[in-house]
């Protein structure tokens, strides 16, 4: 190597910046992707100069991305590490950087969403909102504050820590580190894939396939009951010995399909899909299409 | 009560911010206790708006999109309430029904950002034919102009809503029909998959198809967070590498094959 080629701090704060507008054209077909790639493009610029392989980088990082938008940034960190290796002539190939961001985006949006959604944003707001109730102006001021301080921080230091280790991933050159690496991260995200296919498309089909009437004892007999609180510790006695709340055992389409495996349906969507877009169809078309079967379907009531 | 130019002006900027941060979740000028209180800042309405603001965002503390999915709608919640109660003139006694009125306005800010973020999925095409050129300008444009659409969706209803009143705004909410809003829902919920089809048609190979099965059904016990399939995941790369390069080199030799088994056999 002749020359390295280095992002400089300003390069990365640059970057960081950026990637507070990571969900700005968040859409349906690729998600983040146009935030990413926007947030990409000063790395982008220092990195490459030949208008072939500007070209092809802005293409590999307009691929599919979409997790918490604050734990983007590690994500971030990592993937500009090895775009510098493969400005560098490592043989870092775009699989291998997919495989990376799709591998740690489900795991890590698993860590933001209950910690900023769920936690602090809670904890903040419920503060923020019991001043602002008593017509204290105090209450928004630390609410903002708080919030993008918290925010700023957390995105910049997780950014330079994914930057730095990606850069110890990439030091060994010689060793096959490189290769296990593209292998492990391909590995790891479909086995993600395969998780967020099953968690986070959602596909339920409501008809009821069946009502049975249900023995006496066998469900919750109301009337009988003792009145007051006694009564409600006893139906939650039985609920938990088993009783059904019902006099009746409604199936529904849904439950049938959950008792061969749950997710099926949103399994036999994604492969659908997979097939629709290798006939060439446009995304777009699936997705007003989804749309449309979503609203009619609900109409027949059959989801 | 009636606003001048100046303030109509600075409330359609406000209601601009909060439609961009619907979108960015970064600044969060859309949380009602920011949104309300700026509205009420520039219209000289800060402590009936302070007080809405802190009241709705006690119910939306639990509004997040998680995934792919889309919360109720913060943004025009609190911007279009916060108007109507200043319009209203009430002072902080017109709070209790601007309340009221904020959550089927969240339901229709639903909508508009389920509209909003199918419309970018054309911008995101653009965005692909500017980086045939390598032309960064055109792919920073596109995303921005996503963003102001964004901020319009929110800016626009404000603007609406100071020109024709707050009357017709209420009869054009209760005539919203809940099979158009939950139908879409469950559209949003299928549409999910047209993302993750494409990822999967780019790295399936025939050696990592079994980890998506493995990942797919390990998914179905619901007590193991991502985190914890996360931890699988990484652990299954680990074990498949360790092992593929142990039959690799032992392939040469003819004493340890990594194969206990097998050498148990051969030895027999």
């Amino acid at each position: 190597m002749v020359q390295e080629l280095k992002l400089s701090k300003k390069n990365r704060l640059s970057v960081w910046w950026r990637s507070t507008f990571l969900q700005g054209s968040w859409n349906y077909e690729r998600m983040q992707n146009g935030g990413w790639a926007y947030a990409m493009i000063p790395a982008i610029k220092k990195l490459y100069t030949s208008k072939e392989d500007r070209a092809a980088a802005l293409k590999r990082h307009l691929e599919f991305f979409n997790t918490h938008p604050y734990v983007a940034s590690p994500i971030i960190g990592v993937t500009l590490a090895l775009e510098e290796e493969r400005a560098n002539g490592a043989p870092v190939d775009d699989v291998a950087i997919q495989g990376v961001k799709i591998g740690m985006m489900g795991p890590l949006a698993g860590i933001g969403d209950p910690v900023f959604w769920f936690t602090v944003k809670p904890i903040l707001g419920a503060l923020a909102a019991s001043l602002a109730m008593t017509g204290n102006i105090i209450g928004p001021i630390i609410y903002f504050f708080g919030w993008n301080i918290i925010r700023m921080v957390f995105m910049w230091y997780t950014q330079e820590f994914g930057y730095k280790a990606g850069s110890k991933i990439t030091d060994d050159l010689s060793g096959g580190l490189l290769q296990d690496i593209t292998k492990g991260a391909s590995i790891l995200g479909m086995f993600i894939l395969g998780a967020l296919v099953n968690r986070w498309v959602s596909v339920k089909f409501t008809p009821i396939v069946s009502s049975v009437k249900l023995d006496k004892g066998a469900y919750i007999e109301w009337d009988k009951l003792p009145t007051g609180a006694q009564g409600i510790k006893e139906a939650l006695e039985q609920q938990v010995a088993g009783l059904s709340l019902g006099d009746h055992k409604i199936t529904t389409l849904q439950n049938n399909l959950d008792s061969l495996i749950p997710g099926l349906a949103a399994l036999a969507l994604t492969i659908l899909c997979m097939w629709l877009l290798k006939k060439k169809v446009s995304p777009i078309v699936i997705i007003l299409g989804l749309f449309v079967i979503g609203v009619v379907f609900h109409l027949i009531h059959l989801m | 009560m009636d606003l001048n130019i100046i303030q109509i002006i600075l409330v359609v900027i406000v209601a601009f911010l909060a439609g961009m941060e619907g979108i960015l979740d970064e600044f969060h000028f859309h949380q009602p206790v920011i949104a309300c209180t700026l509205i009420g800042l520039v219209t000289g309405n800060l402590v009936p708006c302070l007080i809405l603001g802190g009241t709705l965002q006690m119910i939306a503390l639990g509004w997040a999109n998680i995934g792919a999915a889309v919360a109720p709608d913060a943004a025009l919640a609190s911007i279009a309430s916060a108007i109507i109660l200043v319009l209203g003139g009430q002072g902080s006694a017109g709070v209790s029904s601007a309340i009221a009125i904020a959550v089927p306005l969240a339901v229709a800010g639903l909508l508009l950002t389920i509209i909003c973020r199918t419309i970018a999925t054309a911008f995101v095409h653009f965005m692909d034919a500017a980086a045939k050129e390598g032309n960064f300008r055109k792919v920073e444009l596109w995303h921005i102009i996503a963003i102001c659409m964004q901020g319009v969706r929110i800016a626009l209803p404000a603007a609406l809503i100071l020109a024709i009143g707050a009357g017709p705004v209420r009869g054009l909410l209760v005539s919203m029909p809940t099979w158009l809003t939950e139908g879409l829902a469950i559209g949003g919920g299928m549409v999910v998959a047209v993302g993750y089809a494409m990822v999967i048609n780019m790295m399936a190979t025939k050696e990592v198809w079994p980890f998506f099965a493995i990942g797919f059904v390990l998914a179905t016990v619901s007590q193991i967070t991502l985190i914890g399939l996360g931890a699988i995941g990484v652990a299954l790369a680990l074990i498949y590498i360790a092992l593929s390069k142990r039959g690799g080199s032992g392939n040469g030799g003819n004493s340890n094959t990594g194969d206990p088994l097998g050498d148990i056999i051969d030895n027999y």
